[in-house]
C-alpha cells in the first residue's frame, strides 16, 4: 500500500466517531469577529502610518504631486546610487541621477548577485493594513517578483492612501481573487526584518532589507 | 561547521529520562533560570498588551478552534483537496508515514539536484524527524538559517523553546561561539554585531543554495497555498531564492480555505511574538517559473509520524489544533522554572506535555512523565489562540498512563490510589461544570489527590519548587503527590 493510502486509511479509522453523513460544513464555525473597520478612511490611514512607524520604519505622508520629489529626497538622503525597480514601476517615480536597474528590461532578469550588490529597491504595493501596519506585496503592479524586495538592504515603498484597508479580514478578502485565480505569491511586510533571539533584545535587519521607508501618498 | 549532536529526545530511538530527573538538572542551572525568567516575563507582558488591543479576541479564538475542529474531523477530505490544489499549481506532493520516510524523500530530492548543502528555515517538524542528522549521514549539510537555530546548531545543542530556541544562551556565550565557529578574530557582544555576523555568513549560503527546506505554519486545502510566518527574513530567503524548495509539514497544519487566514493571521502573531504582525509572512501557491518568482520546483511532504494516533483519541485530538505560537510555554509556571530541555522533546512546555506522549505512544517512561509536568493551573488554556484545553488533555493522559501501568502491573496497579483519583479527575475534566466546581475544591484542598501528609519541602535540588511562592497556582498538590508516588515506586 502506498504511504498515501495508508495515511488516509489511518485517518479514516481514527475518525470512526465522526458520523459518516457529516460534512465539513456541519462543523459550525462562528465568525463573530470584526470584518471591517468602520472608522472614516482618513482615520484608518492615520492609524496605518502610526503602526508602520511603530515598527521602526520611516514613514512620510506626501501629496500625490509631491511624490516624485519625496522619492528623490529619500534616495538622496539614503545615498542610493544603484536602484532596483520592477519593470512596471510608474515612469514618473524614477528620479534623475541614480543608476536604475530595471528588472526584466531588455529581457534581462536581474541576477541575485546584482540585487545583492544594489543599494536599494523602490516599489509600490498591493495593500496596506491599518490594524497591523502591514504592507502587502503580491507581485502585482509596480512590485515585481519577491527577490527584488528581499535582497537589497533598503526598501522604499510607496503606498497610496486608497490602498490602505482597515482590518486583516479586509486584506485577506481582497487578496483571495489573486491567489485563487493567478496563484501569485503574497508577502506581508510589517516593519524591517527583526530578531529578538539574543536575550530578547530586538535587532533590526537580519536578512531582509534592514531599512524600510514608506511613502504614503494622497 | 560543527554538526548538531542531538541529545536523545522522545522522537529518537534511545530512552529519555523522566521529566523529574531532567528538571532537577535544569533547576540547578541558575543562568538558564535567569534567562528564562526574564524572557518569559517579557513576552508575557507584551502578549497581554497585544491581545488587550483586540476587542474581538475571544471571537477570534473561538473561530480558530472551530476551524481546526472542522479540519481535524474531516482531515482525509482536506488532505486530498490540498494535494489536488498543490498539484494544480505545479507543485509535487509526497506522503510520509513516519520521520524516516520523510527524511528519505527529502534527501532523495536534494540528491537528485546534486545539492551538497541545503538551507533551512526553522521547522519543528524537521527537528522531530531529525532531518539534519539524516542528511548529514548522506553527505548533505543542512544549514540552519534562523539566528537562534544557527546558534544552537553551532553549539551542537538542541532547542529549548519553540519560538526562541536559544533562550538559554546569553550574549557573551554567543560571542564566544561565533568567534570560534565562524572564525572571526574580533566581535563585540552587542546583539547588533552578533546579528550582523550571522547576516554576512548566511547571505553567502542563501545565494549559493540549490535547495531550500522549510516547515509550514499553514497550508490551505482550497488553494494549495503554503504559509511561513517569521521575523528574520530567512524564511523568505529559503522559500524564494533556491531553485528547489521542499516543505515538510505535519498533516495537521492544514486549514480549509484562504479566507481562514483572516482568523489565524490575527491570532498567531499576537500570541507568538506579541506583535500586531510579525515582520514577514510568505504565502506561496505552487510555482510560477515563467515569472521568475520563487523556486522552479516545489515539493510538499505530508508527515504523519504518530499524528493519526493522536487523531484517534477524541479528547487528545484537540492537541492537533496547535498552531505553535508558544504562548502556553510563556505562561507556564513549570516551564518557566525548568526550561525546555527538561521535556526531552522537540515540543516542550504544556503543548509538548500533551503532544509528545501522544505522538510517540503511551508506555515510555520519559514521555509518560510529561503529563505530570504541570500544576493544572489552566493558564495555558486561557492564552491558547485555538482554545486547546490542555489541562483536560493532561488529566486524560495521566489516566491513560496509569491505566497502562495498571494493565501491565496487575492487581497492585488497580489498587493504586493515584489511579482511582485519576479516573475521578478524568471524568471531572470532561464536564465543564464539574471541572469548575473541582477547581474551587482544589483551592481549599479537597481535590481527590490532595491527600494528607503533604510534603513541605521537596528533596534535594527540587526544593526550588516549594521554595518559590510567587505563583498563583504552584504545582502544589499534584506535583508533590506525583513526586511522592514516583519516589515510592522507584524505591519499591
Ligand atoms: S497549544 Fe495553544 S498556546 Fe500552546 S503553542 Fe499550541 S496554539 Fe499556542
Amino acid at each position: 500500500m502506498s504511504a498515501r493510502e495508508e495515511i488516509l486509511g489511518r485517518i479514516r479509522r481514527s475518525l470512526r466517531d465522526v458520523p459518516s453523513g457529516e460534512s465539513p460544513e456541519d462543523v459550525a464555525v462562528e465568525r463573530g469577529y470584526r470584518k471591517k473597520d468602520e472608522a472614516p478612511h482618513e482615520e484608518i490611514v492615520d492609524r496605518f502610518a502610526e503602526h508602520v512607524a511603530e515598527y521602526r520604519a520611516t514613514v512620510h505622508r506626501v501629496g500625490e504631486d509631491e511624490l516624485p520629489a519625496a522619492i528623490e529626497r529619500a534616495l538622496r538622503e539614503r545615498g542610493v546610487g544603484r536602484l532596483v525597480v520592477p519593470a512596471d514601476l510608474p515612469e514618473g517615480w524614477v528620479p534623475e541621477g541614480v543608476e536604475v536597474l530595471r528588472d526584466g528590461a531588455d529581457g534581462h532578469r536581474l541576477t541575485n548577485g546584482e540585487l545583492d550588490r544594489s543599494d536599494g529597491v523602490l516599489t509600490g504595493c498591493s495593500l496596506g493594513i491599518s490594524q497591523t501596519g502591514t504592507i502587502v506585496l503580491d507581485a502585482g503592479e509596480a512590485q515585481g517578483r519577491r527577490a527584488l524586495t528581499l535582497l537589497p538592504d533598503y526598501h522604499l515603498c510607496v503606498v497610496r492612501e486608497d490602498q490602505v484597508v482597515g482590518l486583516v479580514p479586509e486584506a485577506i478578502e481582497r487578496l483571495g481573487e489573486t491567489v485563487r485565480t493567478e496563484g501569485r505569491a503574497v508577502t506581508f511586510v510589517s516593519g524591517p526584518s527583526a530578531t529578538s533571539d539574543i536575550e530578547l533584545i530586538r535587532v533590526e535587519g537580519v536578512h531582509g532589507p534592514r531599512t524600510l521607508e514608506v511613502l504614503i501618498s494622497g | 561547521m560543527t554538526s548538531a549532536k542531538h541529545a536523545p529526545d522522545a522522537f529518537s530511538k534511545g530512552k529519555t529520562p523522566t521529566f523529574e530527573v531532567s528538571a532537577r538538572e535544569s533547576l540547578a542551572d541558575h543562568q538558564l533560570r535567569r534567562n528564562l525568567g526574564k524572557a518569559t516575563k517579557t513576552i508575557r507582558g507584551k502578549r497581554a498588551e497585544a491581545v488587550g488591543e483586540m476587542p474581538d479576541w475571544e471571537e477570534l479564538r473561538e473561530a480558530g478552534r472551530a476551524l481546526k475542529e472542522r479540519t481535524m474531523r474531516h482531515l482525509d477530505h482536506y488532505l486530498v483537496e490540498l494535494e489536488e490544489s498543490v498539484k494544480r499549481a505545479g507543485g509535487h506532493v509526497h506522503w510520509a508515514r513516519d520521520g524516516e520516510e520523510a527524511n528519505r524523500i527529502i534527501a532523495e530530492i536534494a540528491r537528485s539536484h546534486e545539492a551538497r548543502e541545503v538551507v533551512k528555515v526553522k521547522s519543528i517538524a524537521t527537528d522531530e524527524t531529525r532531518l539534519n542528522e539524516h542528511l548529514e549521514s548522506e553527505g548533505i549539510e543542512a544549514v540552519e538559517t534562523d539566528l537562534a537555530e544557527l546558534i544552537i546548531q553551532l553549539a551542537g545543542e538542541t532547542s529549548s523553546h519553540i519560538l526562541v530556541p536559544a533562550i538559554h544562551k546569553n550574549r557573551a556565550e554567543i560571542r564566544t561561539l561565533f568567534m570560534r565557529e565562524l572564525g572571526l578574530d574580533d566581535l563585540s557582544d552587542e546583539p547588533e554585531a552578533l546579528t550582523e555576523a550571522a547576516r554576512l555568513y548566511l547571505r553567502k549560503k542563501f545565494l549559493g543554495a540549490k535547495v531550500g527546506v522549510s516547515g509550514a505554519n499553514f497550508a490551505v486545502a482550497e488553494t494549495g497555498t503554503v504559509c511561513v510566518v517569521e521575523s528574520e527574513g530567512n524564511g523568505r530567503m529559503c522559500t524564494t531564492l533556491p531553485p528547489v524548495l521542499v516543505t515538510l509539514m505535519g498533516i495537521e497544519k492544514l486549514i480549509p480555505e484562504w479566507r481562514d487566514f483572516e482568523v489565524f493571521m490575527q491570532t498567531l502573531p499576537r500570541s507568538s511574538t506579541a506583535e500586531r504582525m510579525n515582520p514577514y509572512t510568505s504565502f506561496w501557491t505552487g510555482v510560477s517559473p515563467e515569472s521568475g518568482d520563487g523556486p522552479e520546483e516545489f515539493h510538499l511532504v505530508l508527515l504523519d509520524n504518530g499524528r493519526t494516533d493522536v487523531l484517534a483519541d477524541e479528547i487528545g485530538r484537540q492537541s492537533l489544533n496547535c498552531i505553535r505560537c508558544s504562548a502556553c510555554l510563556n505562561v507556564c509556571p513549570v516551564y518557566e522554572r525548568t526550561g525546555g530541555h527538561a521535556y526531552n522533546s522537540v515540543y516542550p512546555g504544556p503543548i509538548g506535555a500533551i503532544l509528545t506522549p501522544q505522538l510517540v505512544g503511551i508506555g515510555k517512561p520519559g514521555p509518560d512523565s510529561l503529563p505530570y509536568a504541570s500544576s493544572l493551573c489552566g493558564a495555558c488554556y486561557d492564552v491558547c489562540p485555538v482554545k486547546i484545553n490542555i489541562p483536560e488533555v493532561l488529566i486524560h493522559l495521566r489516566g491513560k498512563v496509569v491505566r497502562n501501568h495498571q494493565d501491565n502491573d496487575g492487581l497492585k496497579g488497580k489498587l493504586d490510589p493515584e489511579n482511582v483519583a485519576m479516573q475521578v479527575m478524568a471524568k471531572t475534566f470532561s464536564d465543564r461544570r464539574l471541572y469548575e466546581a473541582a477547581q474551587r475544591l482544589a483551592l481549599i484542598g479537597q481535590w481527590p489527590l490532595a491527600r494528607s501528609g503533604t510534603i513541605h519541602r521537596l528533596p534535594g535540588k527540587l526544593s526550588g519548587w516549594t521554595a518559590t511562592r510567587d505563583l498563583k497556582a504552584l504545582p502544589k498538590e499534584t506535583f508533590r503527590q506525583w513526586w511522592k508516588t514516583r519516589k515510592n515506586r522507584s524505591g519499591s
